[in-house]
């Protein structure tokens, strides 16, 4: 029996469901550590709650887009957690929108400038819209409705909110900090090995496979 | 919180940006004391008088300290209120001798990189430098720092000789200097070089002239908590007296 065999058997008795409390609970625990000023809080608590929603949002983005090459290169098979990390990133990127939105911008008018005026934030916004429908579809009755083929397709929207995500990150930063770039490259990893390298190589080297044959 | 009530020490101490160690607002608080400040040496060179290397000692010999309590104004949009102890930039140049042709002031950042995280891993270019006009820099609200709150000054806030210009934001402020030069020249600036289009080399306080990225017509205060509101950002960071520093200039362009 294979180590992905082993694994996946194990996983076969591990519900989806205790992701939910976990996410919900650190979120949670982040905002009350926020308002008590502890551990990474400080004395100016909006902004680091802010990027820690953020980052945790970037960071469930990659871990749903680690799933699939992990089944195709390893045989590990986590899709049954996916809706679960899916989802989860969303809320991160609502609860990171909405600590933007009401704790640090404060004002309509003020945010409505900054989404339209600052292409960070505009790049991050259009993030938080493309996983939107994404959000709302993520239910067996959706899969149904749309039809399977469809909802996958509609759910490739999680490439663009991914590098959108990464992206925004990138440009907010001052200097040339690593981290920004980390989560971009895993980005672009990710997305890369889902090519079709089969289709690729037949593209790329049309006349040896013709002289093959 | 009154206006200019200082913040409290920890939220001086906690929050800085001092990239040499670390881009994390609180690594300079927990990076910092590796840093060697004693002794200590600043270079004076340039169109001055009485060139040299100065033990700090020396340099400060015969200045005034006095405490000044001053806004802060970050480029970030954030502010605090501090407490300085120290002597006017401008005293410390009589003692050097300031020549004819000297237009400009320009200051640099120790480099330790073993002891320096931010310096071994680049972040930006180091030595960190900075620069003001020969008028901004004799200006009586121009200070060089010593102390905090009525002790030595900490690490992290730029130990043991620093710049405080009041009215420009923040990364002005140079701290930790070894080396000051009176340049006919405008000199470089660390923000300036890395990006002048975000970073203008006066860098006022400006509540009209936006970051690229971020407006600066509003800022928040350090200190507030979780649900602490936006306050207006003033011209000047509120220091009035300046602007004729600056007559003739359009500073939405020379900002």
């Amino acid at each position: 029996m294979s180590a992905a065999t082993t694994i996946n058997g194990g996983l076969r008795r591990v519900p989806a469901w205790p992701l939910y409390i976990l996410g919900a609970g650190y979120m949670v625990w982040e905002f009350w550590q926020a308002l008590n000023g502890l551990g990474p809080y400080g004395v100016e608590p909006i902004n680091v709650l802010e990027r820690e929603y953020g980052e945790i949002a970037l960071i469930l983005l990659i871990a749903g887009l680690t799933v699939t090459p992990l089944r195709t290169w390893t045989g590990v098979n986590l899709i049954k957690f996916r809706r679960a990390i899916g989802l989860l990133a969303f809320f991160y990127v609502l609860a990171h929108f909405l600590v933007f939105t009401v704790l640090d911008v404060q004002t309509i008018g003020r945010v409505v400038t900054e989404v339209i005026k600052r292409p960070y934030v505009t790049v991050g916004f259009l993030g938080f819209l493309a996983l939107i429908p994404l959000a709302v579809t993520s239910n067996n009755w959706s899969i149904r409705r749309i039809g399977p083929v469809r909802w996958r397709r509609l759910h490739k929207l999680t490439y663009p909110a991914a590098l959108l995500g990464a992206l925004h990150y990138i440009w907010l930063v001052k200097g040339w900090p690593l981290e920004p770039f980390l989560y971009m490259g895993a980005v672009i990893a990710l997305l890369v090995l889902r090519l079709n390298w089969t289709k690729i190589r037949a593209i790329l080297i049309p006349s040896r496979q013709q002289t093959n044959s | 919180q009154d206006a200019m009530t200082p913040n409290t020490l920890e939220e001086i101490t906690t929050y800085n940006n001092f990239y040499e160690f670390g881009t994390g607002k609180s690594d300079p608080a927990n990076n910092a004391e590796a840093m060697v400040i004693d002794p200590w040496t600043v270079t004076v060179d340039g169109l001055v008088d009485n060139p040299g290397d100065y033990s700090l000692a020396d340099l400060t010999e015969g200045l005034t300290i006095e405490e000044r309590i001053y806004r802060f104004r970050c480029v970030e949009a954030w502010s605090m209120v501090v407490p300085w102890q120290g002597f006017e930039l401008a005293d410390l140049l009589a003692k050097v001798g300031v020549q004819g042709d000297a237009k400009y002031v320009a200051f640099e950042t120790v480099v330790q990189p073993e002891n320096m995280p931010g310096v071994r891993s680049r972040v930006i270019d180091f030595p960190y430098v900075e620069g003001l006009r020969l008028d901004e820099a004799m200006h009586p609200l121009t200070m060089m720092a010593t102390g905090l709150y009525g002790a030595p000054l900490p690490k992290q806030s730029g130990a043991p000789l620093r710049l405080v210009v009041p009215w420009k934001y923040g990364f002005k402020s140079i701290k930790s200097i070894v080396k000051i030069s009176l340049v006919a020249e405008q000199p470089e600036a660390t923000w300036n070089n890395i990006n002048p289009r975000e970073y203008g080399f006066y860098s006022n306080v400006n509540p009209g002239v936006d970051h690229p990225r971020w407006s600066q017509a509003t800022e928040r205060r350090i200190g507030g908590g979780l649900f602490a509101s936006r306050q207006d950002t003033l011209m000047f960071n509120g220091y009035d007296e300046v602007a004729s520093l600056y007559d003739g200039m359009d500073l939405s362009k020379e900002f």
